[in-house]
């Protein structure tokens, strides 16, 4: 199957060895194991990105493969990150309060030590007691389900409802956008127990490892998410290479045609809906700890909206496109948004990028799709008809 | 001898007021010149009370003046005088009790009376019974208004002469409403209270219901056996009515029981009795659950180092040995009862307006949701795109009426300006956004959706670099100010009922447009069915070119509205396209009765939710929209769907 798979899709075969060879390179320049050439900073930026990749893969997979435009796909990133979040800030906490507690008369009961968490947790929000929701932070392997779990059931329950009553196209990428703006809306409120608008924080320290520097654990998790992302890239090249990739495809051309032949088609895009969802979890669950911090403001609608942009620029319904769209555009952006573009003197006017960045993104997004609506990946076709030429 | 006294207190009685006009107000003054020297509010009362009852005409003037500190003292021989300005230093003193002119003084010589606000206060209350019968009628409901915030007993009889003297009927009916108010208050008469209480039924005044929850506010309290002498609201069963734990600390703060030993005070006792690591022979560190550390302080308690525990059997004896009940502050049954009905009778009336207003809120929601949405619906009926940029119209509207504020500072003139401008500027958008972008993505409606959100990311970020981040300001004109108010329950702003009739004058003239115009007609053809129009010669491409600009006009519209009860900044349009998104999906592609409903449902579902969990508006956009994903499963096309061809794809 692996070899099939192989000979079926060459760029697969060709993406895990570019995927791999820049992880080690990485490794080897970074502060943590290697020369130090590359700031820990930089890897965490480099990590982060592999992770956006990774969901940019997801969205590739339910919009280029199977046409459903989802907009919320973020918010699935959003819940990865707070389920795992929840974890490092509660066994965060509970180091900092045990270490507090430990020079008390009397050595602290359990009842106090939970207390201690709460006030400390939940104090910025107006309150000391743990909401229900945080019922299993203290196990990892509980919110570790829980990234998979939450939004995987979130998707299913949403996408069954929407794909049952034939909500398609716009229609269905309205109704998922405003999915995304009620969880983020919900999220806000101080009482959602998952504190409102200053979410959770203090994400890149893990409990326990406190000792372990900064630049040995961005390694780690840079280390960590350009495994899941080919794992991923290998899960979606899979899925979208066999019988059930002509389906989805066929499903993306014409539904109609397709659910005349038989085809379950809401099974197959509840399939596929629910599998990007977790996928897009996962990888919010590797970005955040990355991060540091993950709050409401994450999960709005328009993050969503640019994951779709992304894949749109990198070029739908090729793998490849969307890890190069993801990469590309983030990384531009961080570029352009950190300050370090030189400003273009016009004389009369002078570009800063930092405030034209948007601009430039926006309308080359709207060149990119009048012009080129394959994308950058479509390059690549050009290149290889060449070669057969 | 008795004839003698006899004459010599009538003649007492007579002369009294005449005794006090005899040396005039500056006589009186002076016999009380060292406390209005330095007045404060304790001494300034029986000053005032004698002022007052000298009834000398110029007493109000002088009173008036002194609150406004308006009253100079000569140094030289301590008279009070009023000034105005006269050449130089020098100014004119006026004589307070003639109002003649009385020589020039330098200012040097003079010291101005300064009271502090408490002294003002008292002073205002004693000026109120002139105001009351003052005969303008201006200040005479000034006055009453003053009253009505700050009245004590003295005032009930003041007022109640100053009825008679009334001839406003409306000023009249206030004063009475007024009284009817201090009666309940201060009434020494319980039926006329219980009278005046009665008489609020059904009236929705704040003031009322301020006058009357005093009435009926309640404490608890802890007897013995049953209560007597007291007004009882309700006895308290403990377990159902009070909480055991409540009704056991109100015993101990009553010091009819011991108090319980709070968990923070066992901790610190146990930390006292620290023995060589040891509590009561129980090791510090075994003492990591409470039960461990319960037995540690029992252990303590038996050697008679601490206060003992209260066991929850001596606590549930102790509560069920007494009674609890709600006892009103008013000691007077009938007063209690009656104002409890009249309440009630309130609550009743209060609601019905309350719904009133809900209504209006929603509706006033609406109109703006219908503004915000109609464009979108029109371009997403006929031309089948989503447009992302829609926000981004409503903002340029926004700006557009912003930037004409700028360069006409009348804003009548200038709104009435800015409408039709923004109609142009962003018909203009819109059409350039048509025949550069959409038109080349004609049958991809979801690169559409894509495309027009860069679009809408560019001009977002455009405005930004232009305008700045800052809000900016799109003011109203002064007719605008201010609200319409029914009565304390019911009241709407005039920009919202400027922006619903807005709303109703946009419908009709879309609807004349569409059902009584070519240019309506060929919409409505291109709209069910874009070829067989074409070949009836309609141009689709022009009927989409004029759809797309006649939309985004518009917005450009709701962008003016909008700005004028919100802040203008470059997100404006953003926080509206969700909302209009949902106006169009729940109403119905392609037709403005279909907005309209979707319009008027989501306005009303917000304010109605919004209802129920007052505090929490965010919660509210979360419920509402989850309501519509499923209102989605079971009207999928809509509340009005299209129907024949239309429908089909």
């Amino acid at each position: 199957m692996q070899r099939s798979l192989f000979a079926q899709q060459p760029s697969v075969l060709i993406f895990i060895s570019l995927l791999a060879i820049f992880t080690i390179v990485i490794t080897v320049l970074s502060e943590g194991f290697g020369l130090g050439l590359v700031s820990t900073s930089f890897v965490k930026i480099l990590g982060k990105t592999l992770c956006l990749c990774l969901i940019a893969i997801a969205m590739d997979l339910v919009w280029g493969y199977c046409g459903i435009l989802s907009l919320g796909h973020f918010a699935f990133f959003g819940l990865g990150g707070y389920m795992i979040g929840m974890w490092l800030m509660y066994e965060r906490t509970k180091d900092i309060v045990i270490a507090s507690l430990a020079s008390a008369e009397l050595p602290p009961t359990a009842e106090e030590i939970r207390e201690g968490i709460g006030t400390q947790i939940f104090g910025v929000v107006g309150g000391a007691e743990i909401p229900v929701v945080w019922y299993f932070a203290d196990s990892l392997f509980a919110q570790l389900a829980l990234v998979v779990l939450v939004p995987g059931l979130l998707a299913l329950v949403f996408g069954w409802l929407a794909f049952r009553s034939r909500v398609t196209g716009v229609y269905l990428s309205i109704l998922t956008q405003a999915m995304t703006l009620a969880l983020s809306l919900y999220l806000f409120q101080n009482d959602s127990g998952l504190r409102g608008n200053n979410g959770l924080s203090g994400l890149q320290n893990l409990p326990g490892l406190t000792d372990v520097p900064q630049s040995v654990v961005s390694v780690w998790f840079f280390l960590a998410s350009a495994l899941a992302l080919g794992l991923g890239y290998l899960l979606a090249a899979w899925v979208v290479s066999g019988k059930f990739g002509n389906v989805i495809r066929a499903i993306r051309d014409d539904e109609t045609r397709i659910r005349f032949m038989g085809y379950p088609v809401e099974a197959y895009k509840l399939v596929v809906f629910t599998l990007t969802a977790v996928i897009a979890a996962i990888a919010g669950a590797l970005y955040y700890p990355q991060a540091g911090i993950i709050n409401p403001a994450e999960i709005a609608p328009i993050a969503s909206i640019y994951l779709a942009v992304w894949v749109a620029i990198g070029g739908r319904g090729r793998l490849y496109g969307a890890v190069i769209g993801a990469a590309t555009v983030s990384l531009l952006s961080s570029w352009f948004t950190g300050g370090q573009a030189p400003s273009i003197p016009l004389g009369f006017y002078t570009i800063n990028w930092v405030d034209w960045w948007q601009v430039l993104l926006g309308l080359g997004f709207v060149l990119v799709t009048l012009f080129m609506p394959k994308g950058i990946g479509g390059l690549f076709d050009r290149l290889v008809r060449k070669d057969a030429a | 001898m008795l004839r003698f006294a006899c004459l010599l207190i009538a003649a007492m009685v007579c002369l009294a007021p005449a005794h006090a006009q005899e040396g005039g107000l500056n006589a009186l003054l002076e016999t009380h010149r060292a406390k209005i020297e330095k007045p404060s509010r304790t001494t300034i009362s029986p000053v005032l009370e004698d002022l007052v009852d000298s009834q000398l005409p110029s007493v109000a003037v002088f009173l008036e003046n002194w609150r406004e500190k308006g009253v100079w003292q000569r140094r030289s021989d301590g008279r009070f005088f009023f000034v105005k300005p006269a050449d130089g230093d020098e100014v004119m003193l006026i004589d307070v009790d003639t109002g003649a002119d009385a020589g020039l003084a330098d200012r040097s010589e003079l010291s101005n009376l300064n009271p502090n606000s408490g002294v003002r206060a008292v002073i205002a209350a004693a000026l109120v019974q002139f105001q009351l019968s003052d005969p303008d009628p201006a200040r005479r409901l000034q006055a009453l208004t003053a009253l009505a915030r700050d009245a004590n007993q003295s005032h009930l009889s003041i007022l109640r002469e100053a009825i008679e003297a009334e001839t406003d009927p409306d000023i009249k009916a206030r004063k009475e409403r007024l009284e009817r108010l201090l009666t309940i208050r201060f009434g020494s008469d319980s039926a006329n209270r219980v009278a005046a209480i009665e008489s609020f039924a059904g009236d929705p005044g704040v003031d009322a219901r301020a006058a009357l929850n005093p009435l009926v506010a309640t404490s608890i309290k802890v007897f013995d056996a049953t209560p007597e002498g007291v007004n009882v609201a309700r006895l308290l069963t403990p377990g159902s009515d009070i909480e055991p734990e409540v009704a056991y600390q109100l015993l101990v703060d009553a010091g009819k029981a011991r108090p319980i030993v709070p968990l923070s005070e066992r901790k610190r006792a146990l930390i006292a009795n620290i023995q060589d690591g040891a509590v009561a022979d129980i090791p510090v560190a075994d003492l990591v659950t409470q039960e461990a550390r319960d037995r540690a302080y029992l252990a303590l308690a038996a050697a008679g180092a601490v206060p003992p525990l209260v066991s929850r059997e001596e606590q549930r004896s102790a509560v069920a040995a007494h009674v609890f009940a709600e006892i009103y502050s008013e000691p007077d049954p009938a007063l209690t009862t009656a104002a409890r009905q009249t309440l009630s009778d309130i609550s009743g009336t209060v609601g019905f307006y309350r719904f009133i207003s809900l209504a209006l809120d929603g509706l006033s929601l609406a109109s703006i949701y219908f503004l915000a949405a109609i464009g979108l619906a029109i371009t997403f009926g006929v031309m089948g795109v989503i447009n992302m940029a829609h926000g981004e119209f409503i903002m340029i509207g926004a700006y557009t009426g912003y930037v004409v504020q700028q360069f006409i500072p009348n804003y009548t003139a200038s709104i009435l300006v800015a409408l039709p401008l923004a109609f142009a500027v962003a018909f203009m958008a819109g059409v350039a956004l048509e025949r550069l972008v959409i038109r080349h993505l004609a049958h991809r409606p979801l690169e559409t959706l894509l495309a027009t959100f860069g679009i809408s990311i560019a001009l977002q970020q455009i405005a930004k670099n232009i305008f700045g981040t800052q809000a900016r300001p799109l003011t109203s004109p002064s007719w605008l100010d201010g609200a319409w108010a029914l009565n304390d329950v019911v009241s709407v702003s005039y920009i919202r009922i400027a922006i619903f009739v807005l709303a109703v004058v946009f419908m009709g003239l879309l609807l004349f447009i569409l059902k009584r115009t070519r240019l309506g007609l060929e919409i409505r053809a291109v709209t069910q069915n874009p070829r067989m129009a074409s070949s009836m010669g309609i141009n689709p491409d022009r009927i989409n070119m004029m759809t797309f600009g006649l939309g985004s006009g518009i917005a450009g519209i709701a962008g003016v509205a909008i700005g004028l009860f919100a802040k203008v900044t470059s997100e404006l349009g953003s926080g509206y396209i969700v909302q209009s998104f949902m106006t169009v999906v729940v109403g119905g592609v392609g037709n403005i009765w279909g907005t309209l409903a979707g319009a008027g449902m989501i306005g009303s579902l917000q304010k109605v939710i919004e209802f129920f969990n007052p505090s929490n508006t965010l919660a509210a956009q979360t419920y509402m929209i989850i309501f519509i994903i499923i209102f989605i499963q079971f009207r999928p096309k809509g509340i009005i769907a299209l129907k024949g061809r239309a429908a089909g794809d």
